[in-house]
């Protein structure tokens, strides 16, 4: 913590109000940790088979790519904005790559059109919502109607495969003992994003913009340019996400990751970050990933069917946001 | 009358003959009124989620949860009427529109009580209720030969050569037309999404208001559950999956402003028929039902586009013209 000296009366002036360790133990992230852990102490007692490392590290496959698009969608949620289309910007990524699959494109070619999709994808929004001033709730759903849309146009029912083996590494590859490629890579992420949201000046920004924008504006931040760049961020993340899930499922359908924005969004609210902006912190979200990537683990692990989880994870979205609200209702 | 034409339900009304003008340069039998009559009817299940989607809007909230309410209530229903039989439509119906309006009251409690964000309630439910369908009916579908004849008639019982699914349309525009224009409820819903704040200082509950809004939306939407599982005869998980989208895109290209306070009942319907339009005109037009997804995505953007323009204000913005220069 750095301290101004103010040089007439001696003073020192914190730069940040200090966090003493009570609050920190209070925080959001800590109570979302407890709820991790006692899933998981709940899941190992429930099924024999939980408490197993090849099990543990195939339950990670439930999250990581989902978690990568939450750590650039909470970025997003925090400077006030969101984004609808992630979904549906895997769908489009995988119908292109799948494409040029067909052309004989190789694996780097591949990766960079996943990436290259995404990143348009994300201009495409970042432009209408910065340029032309519409609000991204509603320029989100139509562009998720249209990304995917694009897809079924271009596959309707059939579906594109045949991919190089090579390519297979980025779902299923494996960089040590049972640490796969996607944990690594969402690991990795988590730090850069924790980085880029807690210690830099473009996280300060994504606070201040999402706290008061005009605010921000008068304080010399350029606004729309924080915040296109945040929905390249969300469109490069998804595109990045898509060569991950189409490498582990192996082939395209239009119907790939149907259903996922909700997932992601209920993801980064779990985390902490709130919907209208301004608050929120990356470990939140890294917990609040593994929280569900458990939960819906376990309870496979149980064979509740998909259905029955999703009840659950509505059940998780509305309760943790409401109990503390009651809480502080009955303490009032 | 320059503003009667320049208004937003005049524009929308203009594009929609012009849409039907180009289909009939190919393909004439497509405005027949017998077949415009049946888009309409193709057409009702949309309008009637709009009018409620678009009241929710208005308070400066947004309901996702519509058509999970739907399937929910529809499920619920045919379940009545093959565990029995001899339950009188009156009662059905009264059922639909009994759960739909406990379901949207959910979604209002928990947005008035609870200040969480409609956006995550809505979310939230329409996961639990799709989920509780599923353990409902375990998962099983209610098929076309296991419901009555009398269930199934109902919407399509004629009135005047029309059937009873139409009217209701009709009589549900009416009927919101009235209370949004007419009545102090409907003022308040105006009032509640154009300036919270002045809202409550004339008296007007904020969070209350709302709560009504998603009450009307839920009730409508049980009962559309109804005549939707009644009309196409078949109720599972599944129905109508994706389709609060199109009720909000109905809303949107109808003129209705997501932050609140600006839309009518007009707009709404004339937004969900601009849909229902494209809908029924793709396989005619020899076009893949592929496209329309992509069809109603680029509407929704187009629209919120155009409208955006409309009410740019007039203003001076000092900062934003210095940031340009500089």
């Amino acid at each position: 913590m750095t301290t101004t000296t103010d040089a007439s009366t001696g003073r020192h002036i914190p730069d940040r109000l200090r966090s003493p360790l009570e609050a920190r133990l209070k925080s959001w992230e800590s109570l979302l940790l407890l709820v991790a852990i006692a899933i998981f102490i709940a899941n190992s007692l429930a099924s024999p088979y939980f408490l197993n490392a090849w099990n543990l590290s195939d339950a990670t496959f439930n999250f990581t790519e989902k978690a990568m698009i939450g750590f650039a969608m909470a970025l997003l949620i925090i400077s006030g904005e969101i984004d609808l289309s992630v979904a549906s910007i895997i769908a489009l990524a995988s119908t292109a790559m799948g494409a040029a699959v067909q052309f004989g494109v190789g694996t780097p070619g591949l990766v960079l059109i996943g990436l290259g999709t995404g990143l348009i994808c994300g201009a495409f929004n970042g432009v209408l919502v910065t340029r032309m001033g519409l609000p991204s709730i509603v320029v989100t759903i139509g562009s998720m109607s249209l990304f995917r849309g694009i897809s079924y146009i271009v596959l309707g029912d059939q579906a594109y495969g045949g991919y190089p083996s090579s390519f297979a590494f980025f779902g299923q590859g494996y960089v040590w003992w049972v640490i796969s490629f996607e944990f690594a890579l969402f690991a990795v992420l988590a730090v850069i994003y924790g980085v880029l949201l807690h210690k830099t000046n473009f996280g300060r920004a994504v606070y201040a913009i999402g706290n008061n924008a005009t605010g921000a504006m008068f304080s010399g931040i350029r606004v729309e340019r924080v915040k296109f760049t945040l929905f390249l961020l969300t469109g490069l993340m998804s595109g990045l996400a898509a060569i991950c899930l189409t490498s582990r499922l192996g082939s395209t359908r239009p119907s790939i990751g149907f259903g996922w924005e909700l997932e992601i969004v209920t993801m980064v609210v779990l985390g902490g970050v709130s919907i209208l902006g301004g608050s929120g912190t990356i470990p939140g979200v890294v917990i609040a990933a593994f929280v569900m990537g458990l939960v819906t683990f376990g309870l496979g692990l149980l064979n509740v069917p998909g259905i029955v989880m999703s009840i659950v994870i509505g059940a998780l979205l509305i309760g943790v946001i409401a109990l503390p609200r009651l809480w502080a209702k009955w303490r009032a | 009358m320059l503003r009667l034409l320049a208004s937003r339900e005049a524009l929308l009304l203009g594009a929609i003959a012009v849409l039907l003008a180009l289909i009939a340069t190919r393909f004439p039998a497509f405005v027949a009124p017998s077949n415009l009559a049946g888009v309409f009817n193709d057409t009702a299940p949309l309008i009637l989620l709009a009018i409620g989607q678009m009241i929710v809007i208005l308070t400066k909230c947004i309901d996702l949860s519509v058509a999970a309410n739907l399937a929910l209530t529809g499920m619920v229903v045919a379940m009545i009427n093959v565990a029995a039989p001899g339950v009188p439509v009156v009662v059905i119906l009264a059922v639909a529109i009994g759960l739909g309006t406990l379901l949207g009251m959910v979604n209002g409690i928990l947005v008035w009580k609870l200040d969480i964000p409609p956006i995550v309630v809505t979310l939230g439910t329409m996961t639990i209720f799709r989920g509780i369908i599923f353990l409902l009916s375990e998962g099983s579908w209610v098929n076309s030969h296991e419901m009555s004849p009398a269930f199934k008639a109902f919407p399509r019982a004629e009135i005047l050569g029309q059937p009873v699914l139409s009217w209701i349309a009709v009589l549900a525009v009416i009927l919101f037309a009235v209370v949004m224009t007419r009545t102090s409820l409907g003022r308040a819903f105006y009032a509640v999404g154009g300036n919270p704040h002045a809202a409550t200082y004339t008296g007007i509950d904020v969070g209350k208001t709302q709560f009504w809004a998603f009450t009307i939306s839920g009730a409508l939407a049980g009962l559309t559950g109804y005549l939707w599982v009644s009309r196409y005869a078949v109720a599972y998980v599944d129905i109508a999956s994706g389709f609060e989208l199109d009720v909000v895109a109905a809303c949107v290209i109808g003129g209705i402003s997501i932050a609140g306070g600006i839309g009518t009942v007009g707009g709404a319907l004339l937004g969900a028929i601009f849909l229902g339009v494209i809908k029924n005109a793709l396989p005619v037009v020899n076009i893949s039902p592929f496209w329309q997804l992509a069809i109603s995505g680029s509407a929704i953007i187009i629209a919120v586009a155009v409208n955006a323009r409309a009410s740019r204000s007039k203003g001076r913005i000092i900062l934003k013209t210095a940031e340009h220069a500089a």
